[in-house]
């Protein structure tokens, strides 16, 4: 059961899982009180465009995907900011479109044979060092981000109008929330792929909100509960041979019912024993 | 002669083509407390988006403290009308009226000591000041409207704008909201949107009836002669602010 641990690979993925697992409860937190997890779901599908373009023009992946994520985040904050009203259909467009893109890109790319799956899914087991570091600077900007704009991002999500009387410049929050949130996005990818990247980013959370009653408390308990997930899911899918993306969000599934259950029944004992 | 503080002159504010406010002229001086009434749909949260520079026009003017709206930012306190939204959220009581502070000179990250004290402060002021760590969900209707209002305390307003401030809060609660509006009146000017009109009346020493226009009652004192407990019927005091100018 142990013995992941000290397999070459698998300690790669150990803590490849960790960093993404705190990325993915950071930027999670912001998603869910935001309200953008279909905004956040569209840019995952959008960057598939990014990989496309990637492998097409002989570009790291990383870069591609970030790149076509940053884009199409930008859009996005201009078109909600603009028509509030119509914002998922412009998702929907968005989703759909960065799709195509990849797909026809990687046809046109003469003699690749992609391994799709590994990007609907991802590709933790197959981590390199160079990614390690790559994810690591990426937590190092999102924490930078949220360290020094927490006021600011903490009044913007909560109340959007209100920020905007007292003189904050909304969008540029916004922009900055949504842009941050995207290249999060694009590294949450790599543990659980594009199609599954949206339960990483709310089950944990949703978890956390039940227990934190500050943003930067919610952040630190999503990061601490979905780095707890996927270890286990990383042990399950060794053990069993079971695709590792899958796996964890299945093991965090099952978690937050044993969650909700024990809540439920930890009320009800309360109040019976404040009954008697 | 008191000090101005709110003026709109002519001021018409169209909506798709169709005008929402029609030749608005209001004047307010330091230390009025004006209720704004009238039908939904009449006009009446336009008008404060309008004081509030969430909208534009270019009819008509509004000046506050002789500055265009935008300049005077800072010394509007705001307390919009649905606070029951976002409960769920995770933001502690304190954290949300330290959004009071946003647009201040802050330090690096955080907040600084000074603006902790205002806003435990502000939240004394409106009588809540225990519940300061307290998640904001947990809080009733009514105290949660304590916390907006401190909130809007913070910058130590000239004019402070309520939105149907007593819309979601029982009887007694809404009694508690106008006295803290009372003493609060007593440092500045008050401007609050209301359905409650027996309540308002007892408080104001403004009415303005806004249906696409709006007309001023600034001695109103023979309207709130009778009612002391009961509620005064809305439709019967529309109808003789209607039978006045309109």
């Amino acid at each position: 059961m142990f013995e992941i641990f000290t397999v070459d690979f698998m300690q790669n993925a150990l803590i490849a899982g960790t960093i993404v697992s705190l990325i993915s409860g950071i930027i999670g937190s912001l998603i869910v009180v935001n309200r953008m997890v279909f905004l956040a779901g569209g840019i995952a599908h959008t960057s598939y465009g990014g990989i496309g373009f990637a492998i097409f023009f002989g570009l790291p992946i990383f870069l591609g995907a970030s790149i076509f994520a940053i884009v199409a985040s930008v859009l996005m904050a201009f078109l909600t900011l603009k028509y509030k009203e119509r914002v998922d259909t412009f998702i929907g467009l968005i989703w759909a479109t960065g799709m195509a893109i990849g797909v026809i890109l990687i046809d046109l790319t003469p003699g690749y044979n992609v391994d799709l799956m590994s990007y609907l899914f991802g590709s933790i087991l197959v981590v390199e060092t160079a990614d390690i570091y790559t994810m690591l600077g990426v937590l190092a900007i999102i924490l930078t981000v949220v360290i020094f704009g927490y006021r600011n991002i903490l009044a913007v999500s909560y109340d959007s109008q209100y920020a905007h009387i007292r003189g904050l410049n909304v969008g540029l929050f916004y922009t900055l929330i949504l842009v941050t949130s995207s290249i999060g996005i694009v590294m949450t990818m790599k543990v659980v792929g594009l199609i599954l990247v949206i339960a990483m980013l709310t089950i944990p959370v949703f978890i956390a909100e039940k227990i934190s009653s500050s943003l930067i408390g919610m952040m630190i308990y999503s990061g601490l509960i979905s780095t707890f997930f996927t270890i286990i899911g990383l042990m399950v899918s060794y053990n069993y041979n079971l695709t590792t993306g899958a796996t964890i969000i299945l093991v965090s599934v099952v978690g937050m019912i044993l969650f909700l259950v024990m809540q439920k029944s930890f009320k009800i004992l309360k109040e019976e024993i404040l009954l008697k | 002669m008191s000090k101005k503080i709110l003026e709109i002159d002519n001021l018409t504010f169209n909506y798709d083509g169709a005008n929402v406010l029609e030749n608005i002229n209001l004047s307010l001086n330091e230390k009025d407390f004006l209720a704004i009434i009238g039908p939904n749909g009449g006009g009446k949260s336009t008008l404060l988006k309008l004081i509030l520079d969430i909208l534009q026009t270019k009819n008509g003017k509004i000046t506050i403290n002789g500055q265009n709206p935008t300049q005077q930012l800072s010394h509007i306190g705001y307390v919009p009308q649905n606070t029951n939204i976002n409960t769920s959220f995770p933001i502690k009581v304190i954290e949300v009226v330290l959004m009071g502070h946003i647009s201040d000179k802050k330090p690096i990250f955080g907040y600084s000591d000074t603006e902790k004290a205002c806003a435990l402060g502000a939240l004394s002021q409106v009588g809540i000041e225990e519940f300061a760590n307290a998640k904001i969900g947990s809080l009733s209707g009514g105290q949660r409207q304590r916390v907006m209002i401190a909130r809007a305390l913070c910058n130590h307003p000239a004019l402070l704008l309520l939105d149907e401030p007593t819309a979601s809060i029982d009887v007694n609660g809404q009694k508690q909201i106008y006295e803290l509006l009372k003493e609060l009146n007593k440092h500045m000017t008050i401007v609050v949107v209301s359905h409650d009109i027996s309540v308002t009346l007892n408080y104001a020493n403004k009415v303005a009836y806004i249906n696409k226009f709006l007309t001023l009652h600034s001695n109103i004192s023979r309207f709130s002669t009778t009612p002391q407990n009961g509620h005064f019927c809305e439709v019967e005091l529309m109808q003789m602010f209607r039978g006045k100018n309109v």
